[in-house]
């Protein structure tokens, strides 16, 4: 049987966007979205697109999640809205 | 108010995915995607060029003027966390830890400075220093990184890779190194005004590389020119002049990942973080 792994990972996609958006902890979103890349970097790898999977994952799995940690360490934690 | 705010995004989103639904399908040999150049770059690449990675051939060759300006722009952010952040202030706090007992000493004046041994380490006011195994781990694992790094922005022609993609790889080894010792290790590695040099010069090799095409007399960044300044087979001229120009890249996207890291963590006294 076939595994429709792309709509799969699409549906974590989407899980992880939402979540990024409710979570009142930045930290935690700024997790969540490090996740959110990497689902984005299976997308690609499915997609035939591996130069764009391997910067996703390397961009925006890796080094942007530590950005936003280290922002999110010299600001506060706490969402205001 | 937010109740409005949900309806507008509701309604966007709609437009959307009602716009995506005229869109042709993922493959679809009709759409405008692959009936006009995509079939020249799939058919002549390997043969123009002589690398067999197309993303490549397209990114450092065809469209290679659009890649330089890429690399300014990451060389931009990077000079705009410096410019935005960077505090020379010195603080006036110091905390030193002694190693072997634990006893901790807090320097008020900004103007004594201690001499530390080995028994005694600098440590974050926020943060405490992280143990034994995290940082032989990272110790351990740090080169095999870098040489990954050198390798991906080397094999760039012909496997999935690059300048950007090692350049962040690189980057982020330094960033590890910050994370798993402290700030003032990775600062006292590599020197503030050596990586602001180092930013410029990616892009500088980059411009340099299609400056010296122009002078050959070709066009900007048109490799084949290069060839009486290389030796070895001139079939390979552009394939290594991409690499040039992925190497300079690379340079420049290190640099600038660690001028951003070096910025923010420290709101720009590169004195203690994360």
């Amino acid at each position: 049987m076939h595994w429709p792994i792309d709509l799969i990972v699409l549906t974590f996609v989407i899980f992880c966007a939402i979540a990024a958006i409710s979570v009142k902890d930045l930290l935690g979103t700024a997790i969540l979205f490090g996740a959110y890349s990497f689902m984005m970097c299976l997308l690609w790898a499915v997609m035939g697109a591996v130069d764009v999977a391997f910067t996703e994952a390397s961009v925006g799995a890796g080094v942007s999640t530590v950005f936003f940690v280290a922002a999110v360490f010299r600001t506060s934690r706490r969402t205001k809205d | 108010m937010r109740f409005l705010g949900f309806i507008i995004v509701c309604l966007t989103g709609a437009l959307l995915l009602y716009g995506t639904g005229e869109f042709p399908d993922w493959g679809d040999p009709d759409s405008p995607a692959s009936t006009h150049l995509s079939n020249h770059y799939i058919e002549k690449a390997i043969e123009e060029t002589q690398v067999p990675n197309l993303v490549t051939a397209v990114l450092a060759d065809y469209r290679g003027f659009d890649t330089m300006f890429e690399t300014a722009v990451v060389f931009c952010a990077g000079l705009a966390c410096f410019l935005l952040l960077r505090d020379f202030s010195q603080k006036k706090e110091r905390f030193y830890r002694h190693t072997p007992t634990g006893v901790i000493l807090h320097v008020k004046d900004s103007k004594k400075t201690l001499k530390v041994g080995k028994e005694f380490e600098h440590m974050d006011k926020d943060w405490v220093p992280s143990d034994l195994i995290i940082k032989t781990v990272c110790r351990i694992l740090i080169p095999f990184i870098q040489i990954y790094a050198l390798y991906v922005v080397a094999h760039g022609d012909f496997s999935p890779g690059g300048g950007f993609q090692g350049g962040v790889i690189f980057g982020s080894s330094l960033i590890l190194l910050a994370i798993s010792y402290d700030l003032k290790t990775l600062v006292r590695r590599v020197n503030e005004k050596v990586i602001g040099i180092f930013a410029a010069l990616g892009v500088l090799i980059y411009v340099g590389i299609g400056v010296i095409c122009m002078s050959m007399g070709g066009n900007f960044l048109d490799y084949s020119k290069l060839a009486p300044l290389v030796p070895g087979d001139p079939h390979h001229i552009r394939a290594l002049g991409m690499l040039g120009v992925e190497i300079g890249v690379g340079i420049a996207v290190t640099a600038a990942m660690a001028i951003i890291y070096i910025n923010i963590v420290s709101e720009g006294r590169h004195d203690e973080g994360l």
